[in-house]
């Protein structure tokens, strides 16, 4: 017979718990409610899911109980708390942008919005952790209702993105439970934090363990993260997906998986054992560059988009294999700048949307599509310029500022290789931007209507993209105290 | 006169943006109005330098992003004093001769914006900001190739774009680099180059470095061989776009030079000095050879910048106060000539739709207003005593005669090609009779086109006459960075030649 466990309520830490709590009551909230009351508008389920963000937002600041919490699987520390608020500002700028001019059908369903706030929760659930079985839950409910988000757009090529996502998702999970498998026979502990302190007492023996459940979680978070050569389902995806998810998909779930990473892999690259960093080295460098040569020769803006997320992905593993304060610092302050970009330029694609593939039988967003934009709608298309440049890393506009960190953290740390590539890897991207902003300024019109594309176009759009221009242009003014936070709380918590 | 220099860096980007309000028909008017006004705010600069101080003037610092150590540090100096003036002065000119109607006021907001890209990268002195204002540069030039120019403009404009964009790239890295040795030695993070200045290399580091630099700023020159963008550039963009392009914009490499190699990177500027000379000579020659084998007017004096800036360059890699004064001043020079005769190919081809020199002929007896201010133009360019382009590539000969008379000698006779390649120009364009029957019905320069292009003679015989203002302000600064690079330096021989270089008699 078993020994009756006593727990104080106390030593769980609730609080810890409270943020996920909220959307989980939030997301059930939403689907009585639309069992209660038929045909709630999609504005109020909209509106009512972005206030239960705030709240959440609020509960992950306002936290300042312990680090541990809830029989220690929860590890809420600074770089939990930094991702967290970036995943919930990120939900919160990327929901409203269902209130497009068009409806579109998955809108209407109060199930969309329960399934997104599960979703987050499963993010959450993946940042606030060390343990491999919580980031297990967090990542199959977050892939699971990401998988379903997609499907409810209802195109064929959404179910075929769905379930191209699903099977992969799928193989990935198979990946990380080997791994934690592994992990957990070589040092009977799920606890990264055990984990490392066992595998460092034993210097890493039995290697070829340690090996295995490497590249099994490469594999694994690979998928997640889209590195090479795990990323072949990206453009796809991306391509089925509706414009504002594709564009969540390419900043959320991954500053997740580089949480993630991050706990994993900076343990494993400082273990001192060469060859984990050797596969690292190698992953990023791949993803960067055979990515980048790839986004050259699309012919859909979207697909486009897809490729360079993947290498911006690239980028932000670079900053992990360094491993420094800076680099990681760098991770952040990044990915929160390419965020607002990003942001703007999906956004912008979901406003030019058109029901028909009008330009080409194939794209919904080929470049043609985008020829000679400046002279129909002339706002629109300097907009758009801006986020190109923007994402090329052209100064002073955000993602120059994150990159410059970043190569300076490569150069600080003395991989002068490793920054090198990075900014050669600048200069092959600038060409794939640069040719949208070159349909857009210096082709002629194919067709002068410009009611083609603002079809979509509604003032919470607007006001989305004004927000996401101000912080892209204006990027300079932020930098400084997004770094001083992001230093601190990294710092904070060791890494 | 506290924040002049903000003023003429922020004033055509804040009258861009208000640019956009104009109306088409008077966007014109606004655009001259506001470079007049800049060009005046230069002038006001220039009055209020004092020039008995080589040092940084107007000096504006705020610290900007401080835990990494970049401030917004502005401040002019003689070096680049006359280079700030030079571009507000083409700009305005340009401005004025501008003839394009199709999309003017895309046109001439974008040139504004190019205008405070311009001024920003001479007069900034954080490195991180004259990066940002150096990549920026290239956008409105490549709107301004890319979307006004003639038939291959795509091809041209993306060429010019992707080249100098991808030379920049690593000297982002050499920059961080930078930044992580000043750190390094110091322990604290600053980007600004008067701080750099302070920083003595170890050898290898410089060569390095100097490397990651030297390629961004040779593509932008351009030196052989990355020069193969700015044929196709000039010939496809449209006159604006040259004028700036080769007056200004190809300043910004040589300017790099001055600014960054040789003060930051003294020992190994030295230790390149013969290959840099050896590629400068073959600028000089077989850009020059090239430009005598043109058929397009525009693709001679295109080429003849390449040859010129080879001078420029050489001028700078003598390491003495002549050599380097010299080559400032050609870069000044070299501005207002190659602008002059852009405009001036840009005058004939508004009204013949060609720049084949075998489609004129006998232009002299048509034209006779455009013959002569070409004619003098043409001298200007090939360095005619008592002319403007004489000083600057007289004053660079001598300076890099005291490091090699062999090299000194093969530059110079890039002098007597480009006198080749001019007459013949000149001869095939604009003697003899007039074989064509369009061409007997030509107008002569306009008004317009007067006002446009009188000023520059004037500054090509007033400069060319008397040219000590200028000359004397220059060197005060050139001779401060000269003590400051052999301070600077770490090796013996480097010493050694800058010494040797700088003493009458010579090295051999």
């Amino acid at each position: 017979m078993l020994e009756p466990i006593l727990i104080d309520v106390a030593s769980l830490n609730l609080p810890a718990l409270l943020p996920m709590a909220i959307l989980v009551v939030g997301a059930l909230a939403v689907i009585c409610a639309d069992l209660a009351v038929k045909g709630l508008n999609r504005s109020f389920l909209t509106m009512i899911t972005v206030l239960f963000i705030i709240l959440d937002f609020g509960a992950v600041i306002g936290y300042t109980g312990p680090a541990r919490g809830f029989f220690d699987v929860l590890l809420v520390d600074g770089i939990a708390i930094i991702a967290q608020v970036i995943i919930l500002v990120a939900s919160a700028l990327f929901l409203p942008l269902s209130l497009s001019h068009r409806h579109f059908r998955e809108f209407r369903m109060a199930e969309f919005y329960a399934l997104f706030m599960f979703m987050i929760v499963g993010f959450q659930c993946m940042v606030v952790s060390d343990n491999l079985i919580l980031i297990f839950i967090g990542l199959e409910t977050s892939s699971l209702a990401l998988y379903t988000l997609i499907a409810l757009h209802n195109r064929a090529k959404a179910f075929e993105a769905a379930i191209k996502y699903f099977t992969m998702g799928a193989l990935a999970a198979g990946f990380y439970g080997m791994s934690a498998l592994i992990f957990y026979a070589l040092t009977g502990s799920v606890e990264i934090y055990q984990i490392e302190k066992v595998l460092m007492a034993r210097h890493f023996e039995p290697l070829i363990g340690v090996l295995a459940a490497t590249v099994f979680m490469l594999g694994a978070l690979g998928f997640k993260l889209s590195l090479v050569p795990s990323h072949t389902w990206t453009p796809d995806v991306y391509e089925g997906s509706s414009a504002p998810l594709a564009g969540y998909m390419s900043v959320v779930p991954k500053i997740a998986g580089f949480v993630v990473a991050m706990r994993l892999f900076e343990m494993l690259v400082s273990s001192g054992v060469v060859w984990v960093e050797h596969i690292l080295y190698a992953a990023v460098v791949l993803t960067m560059t055979l990515a980048n040569l790839t986004a050259l020769v699309q012919e859909d803006v979207k697909r486009m988009l897809a490729f360079s997320s993947i290498s911006h992905a690239g980028f932000m593993m670079a900053a992990i294999l360094i491993g420094t304060t800076q680099a990681n610092t760098a991770l952040f302050l990044y990915w929160t700048l390419f965020m607002f970009t990003n942001l703007g330029a999906f956004t912008m694609l979901w406003i030019v949307r058109h029901r028909k593939n009008l330009w080409d039988e194939r794209y919904q967003h080929p470049y043609t599509k985008f020829s000679g934009l400046v002279k129909i709608m002339p706002t629109t298309a300097t907009i758009m310029g801006i986020f190109m440049f923007a994402l090329a890393g052209m100064p002073p506009f955000s993602v120059f500022w994150g990159k410059l960190y970043l190569i300076s953290a490569a150069i600080n740390s003395e991989f002068i290789f490793l920054a090198v590539i990075i900014a050669l890897n600048s200069a092959i991207a600038v060409y794939y931007y640069m040719k949208l902003v070159i349909y857009m300024f210096l082709k002629e019109p194919v067709t002068a209507d410009a009611k083609l594309y603002a079809t979509n176009a509604s003032t919470p759009l607007k006001v989305i993209v004004g927000v996401a221009v101000i912080f892209t242009i204006f990027a300079i003014v932020f930098v400084e105290p997004l770094l001083t936070v992001i230093t601190k709380y990294v710092i904070a918590s060791g890494f | 006169m506290e924040h002049i220099l903000s003023l003429l860096v922020f004033f055509p980007a804040m009258a861009g943006l208000l640019g956009f309000l104009v109306a088409k028909e008077s966007i014109r008017a606004y655009g001259i109005s506001v470079s007049a006004i800049e060009f005046f705010l230069s002038i006001i600069l220039w009055i209020g330098y004092d020039s008995t101080n080589a040092g940084y003037q107007f000096v504006e610092y705020y610290p900007f992003i401080s835990s990494y150590g970049m401030s917004y540090y502005l401040g002019v100096d003689g070096i680049s004093l006359f280079l700030v003036i030079l571009s507000t002065f083409i700009t305005m000119i340009a401005l004025i001769a501008l003839s394009i109607e199709k999309e003017i006021k895309n046109l001439i907001i974008s040139v504004l914006f190019l205008e405070m890209t311009m001024v920003g990268v001479f007069v900034i002195l954080d490195v991180i900001w004259f990066y940002a204002f150096w990549e920026l540069s290239l956008v409105p030039m490549l709107y301004i190739i890319g979307a006004w120019g003639s038939v291959n403009r795509m091809y041209a404009a993306i060429k010019f774009f992707l080249y100098t964009f991808a030379g920049s790239v690593l000297m982002l890295v050499g920059i961080l680099y930078m930044g992580f040795l000043y750190h390094e030695a110091t322990g604290i993070w600053s980007f600004a180059l008067p701080d750099w200045y302070l920083l003595q290399v170890p050898f290898e580091t410089q060569l390095w470095l100097f490397g990651a630099f030297f390629l961004a700023f040779a593509i932008k020159v351009p030196m052989f061989p990355f020069h193969t963008w700015l044929p196709y550039a000039h010939g496809q963009a449209p006159t604006i776009g040259s004028i700036i392009l080769a007056a200004v914009l190809l300043k910004m490499g040589s300017y790099g030079f001055v600014r960054f190699s040789l003060p930051l990177f003294p020992d190994a500027s030295v230790y390149f000095l013969i290959p840099v000379a050896v590629i400068c000579i073959i600028m000089v020659i077989y850009a020059a050879m090239i430009a005598y084998a043109q058929k397009d007017m525009k693709q001679v004096i295109a080429y003849s910048s390449i040859s010129h800036m080879g001078i420029v360059v050489l001028g700078t890699f003598a390491m003495n106060a002549e050599g380097i004064t010299g080559s400032i001043f050609l870069m000044l020079s070299h501005g207002i000539v190659s602008g002059a005769l852009f405009m001036l190919v840009g005058v004939i081809y508004d009204r013949r739709h060609t720049k084949l020199m075998s489609d004129f002929g006998g232009l002299a007896s048509v034209m006779p207003n455009f013959a002569t201010i070409y004619g003098i133009m043409l001298m200007a360019s090939v360095g005619l005593p008592l002319s403007i382009g004489f000083v600057g590539e007289f004053l660079s000969l001598v300076g890099f005669y005291r490091i090699s008379w062999v090299m000194t000698l093969l530059a110079g006779t890039g002098i007597i090609l480009g006198a080749v390649y001019m007459l013949v120009l000149y001869k095939k364009s604009f003697f003899g009779e007039v074989v064509h029957a369009e061409n007997k019905t030509l107008k002569d320069l306009n008004a317009k086109e007067l006002t446009a292009l009188i000023p520059l003679v004037a500054l090509v015989a007033i400069l060319g006459i008397y040219p000590k203002p200028v000359l004397s302000v220059i060197d005060m600064s050139v001779q401060k960075m000269l003590v400051l690079m052999d301070q600077k330096a770490v090796l013996q021989e480097t010493k050694e030649l800058l010494f040797k270089a700088n003493t009458i008699g010579g090295t051999n």
